[in-house]
């Protein structure tokens, strides 16, 4: 009776143990080249930049955070603009960016002998969106979308853009003139042509939200994160950019075929700061975990062969 | 003739008495008001955030996981704001003060740094913001440190404190000044024994309320390029640090429905702040007011 008891105990003990040891390799498996240096660091990484890329870097160092206590990681979200200009400044390590470096961005980079390089996290896809009630917009063309967030000087109703659509006159609600996400706009869709007059610009995309959510003839465009936190509130319009309506989920914004309205999201890592090596393992984990960590937060993740482009150019780097 | 015509008072009375009663309901509806609009800001706050208030919200860093989110690095780095902006603002303002109350002659020139602590006041505050970046970030080399943020933050209180203690400095009854005099002290002299004991009330009561404009503000420190991801704390004034309304801001913009809730719970952190650092004021006030 006694040896029984010690069996189911030891029973239960070894079956405790082996689900913590099956617990503790998943984690492992999660943070393994973590595991494998191994070693604990310490020193800075300082990073600024965009707003919308924020998320992601905030997601990367609270984990980081976790495998290397000692680095003391700072992101800050001056936006895309702020962020390159304490990069020109040489303040930072990593510059945050919703959209490509500007050609006067490298120029200034270029006098001050700042040498960089480019990584790509993410994908974000510009979701166009209509009210619930909205029965007759099944997709827009790039042509459509044009006239109708260009300015010309005339009223606009949704009958002007396509026949059959109701003679009733179109709300805009837009991202505001800071944000990242309108500079995309603007250069895929606007042409830096004014936009709408009519239209209600705001920095806050819950406002947008409201907007369109409670105007039957309400249009506006955000991020494909935002719409999917408010998926039951708006609806989503396919866009057609010459091959036939496409609508933006995670397989058509990755596969590049919810063109031209999916963007890069970027960082630029200062090459000199690699030289660090806080910094180099912070990128190299960057790199590792950002498709995961950025799909949690909302955004799409790359093919896997950019992630390994990536850490290429960074170990020829150090 | 009679001076007071009866019948004629009387007929004026009703309307008059009206009047008096139209006035006091009008008043009386502009104090709801702006109670009104407190109450529902307090309550939409206080369902939405009181959830989230928990010993590890306030001990928590920052995270993507609402439920794991916390405030603790914002938190103390308020603190640490607090602790740069109190002893610079005051210091400076109370000094200038005292300078243009006791010691400087009216003049042009006193009247036209008068005219421009008033102006200063009323100056947005992002262009303190941009002022300390160009100033104390990028040519004194401090970096986004917890002492350049600190000092941009007192560049903008410092004129509230200023106005604050001239008032309170003018209140205090020239025969006391006088009195030192007669007995021989020097102006340095009647200054720190007679003139600040009695103008200490108002000067402190002015200066907290100016702090909590100061921890208040998000607009100069975004300008300044400060983190809002840190998961250590300041060691020194040059360490680089978050504070709480960025974090609460940058809450609010968030697309997840937790994060403005825990944007609320946030605001009530900061307004319990607020709400004790105004209790101080108030306590001081009425603890050391003397009236002459």
């Amino acid at each position: 009776m006694k040896s029984l008891n010690k069996l189911a105990l030891s029973a239960m003990m070894g079956g405790v143990l082996l689900f913590a040891a099956a617990c503790g390799s998943e984690e492992a498996g999660k943070t393994s080249d973590a595991a494998e240096v191994n070693k604990q660091l310490s020193g800075e990484v300082k990073i600024d930049g965009s707003s919308t890329v924020y998320p992601i870097m905030e997601a990367v160092a609270e984990e980081y955070q976790m495998v290397q206590p000692d680095v003391k990681v700072s992101v800050g979200l001056s936006g895309t603009g702020g962020g390159f200009k304490a990069f020109i400044a040489g303040e930072t390590d990593m510059s945050n960016a919703s959209r490509p470096i500007k050609d006067e961005e490298k120029a200034q980079l270029g006098e001050k002998g700042i040498e960089f390089t480019e990584i790509k996290l993410a994908f974000d896809g510009l979701s166009v969106l209509v009210n619930k009630e909205n029965t007759w917009v099944d997709h827009l063309t790039i042509d459509e979308l044009k006239k109708l967030w260009i300015e010309d000087g005339k009223a606009r109703k949704w009958s002007d853009i396509r026949e059959g659509w109701p003679e009733e006159e179109i709300k805009f609600y837009s991202p505001g003139t800071d944000s990242g996400t309108f500079d995309y706009f603007n250069e895929v869709i606007l042409d830096d042509q004014p936009i709408v007059q009519s239209a209600t610009l705001s920095e806050d995309d819950n406002i947008l939200v409201q907007g369109i959510s409670g105007e039957k003839n309400g249009i506006g465009y955000m991020g494909y994160a935002y719409y999917l936190e408010n998926k039951n509130k708006l609806k989503i319009v396919p866009i057609d950019g010459g091959n036939g309506p496409v609508e933006p989920t995670n397989d058509t914004i990755e596969s590049g075929e919810y063109a031209p309205l999916s963007r890069p999201l970027f960082t630029y890592v200062k090459n000199e700061s690699v030289k660090n090596e806080e910094v180099y393992d912070y990128v190299k984990f960057l790199i590792e975990n950002a498709a995961d960590l950025s799909e949690e937060v909302g955004y799409v993740r790359l093919p896997q062969e950019e992630y390994d482009k990536d850490l290429a150019v960074l170990e020829g780097l150090k | 003739m009679k001076l007071i015509d009866h019948s004629k008072v009387v007929k004026n009375m009703a309307p008059r008495l009206l009047w008096n009663q139209v006035f006091k309901v009008i008043f009386f509806i502009a104090t709801l008001f702006g109670l009104f609009v407190l109450g529902i800001l307090l309550y939409r706050i206080f369902t939405q955030g009181s959830g989230y208030l928990s010993l590890d919200f306030l001990q928590n860093l920052p995270s993507r996981k609402p439920e794991r989110a916390g405030i603790k690095t914002a938190l103390i780095g308020t603190v640490w704001l607090v602790g740069v902006v109190a002893p610079v603002s005051l210091l400076i303002g109370v000094g200038t003060a005292l300078y243009l109350e006791e010691y400087a002659k009216k003049s042009r020139f006193t009247d036209f740094i008068q005219v421009n602590i008033s102006n200063l006041a009323g100056v947005p505050s992002i262009v303190f913001g941009l002022l300390g970046l160009t100033l104390f970030v990028r040519a004194f080399a401090l970096g986004t440190s917890v002492l350049a943020a600190g000092l941009t933050m007192s560049l903008l209180v410092l004129p509230v404190i200023i106005v604050a203690s001239q008032e309170a400095i003018r209140a205090v009854p020239n025969e006391l000044r006088e009195a030192s005099f007669g007995m021989g002290a020097t102006k340095w002299q009647t200054i720190i024994r007679v003139v600040l004991p009695a103008a200490i009330p108002g000067i402190l009561t002015g200066g907290i309320l100016a702090l909590s404009r100061a921890i208040g503000e998000t607009a100069p420190l975004v300008v300044l390029g400060l983190p809002l991801f840190i998961a250590f704390l300041p060691k020194t004034v040059f360490d680089t640090f978050t504070v709480l309304p960025m974090q609460i801001y940058n809450w609010t913009s968030r697309p997840q429905e937790e994060f403005h809730a825990l944007a609320a719970a946030g605001i009530i952190i900061l307004l319990v702040m607020l709400i004790i650092m105004n209790s101080i004021a108030v306590l001081i006030r009425n603890k050391f007011q003397k009236r002459y």
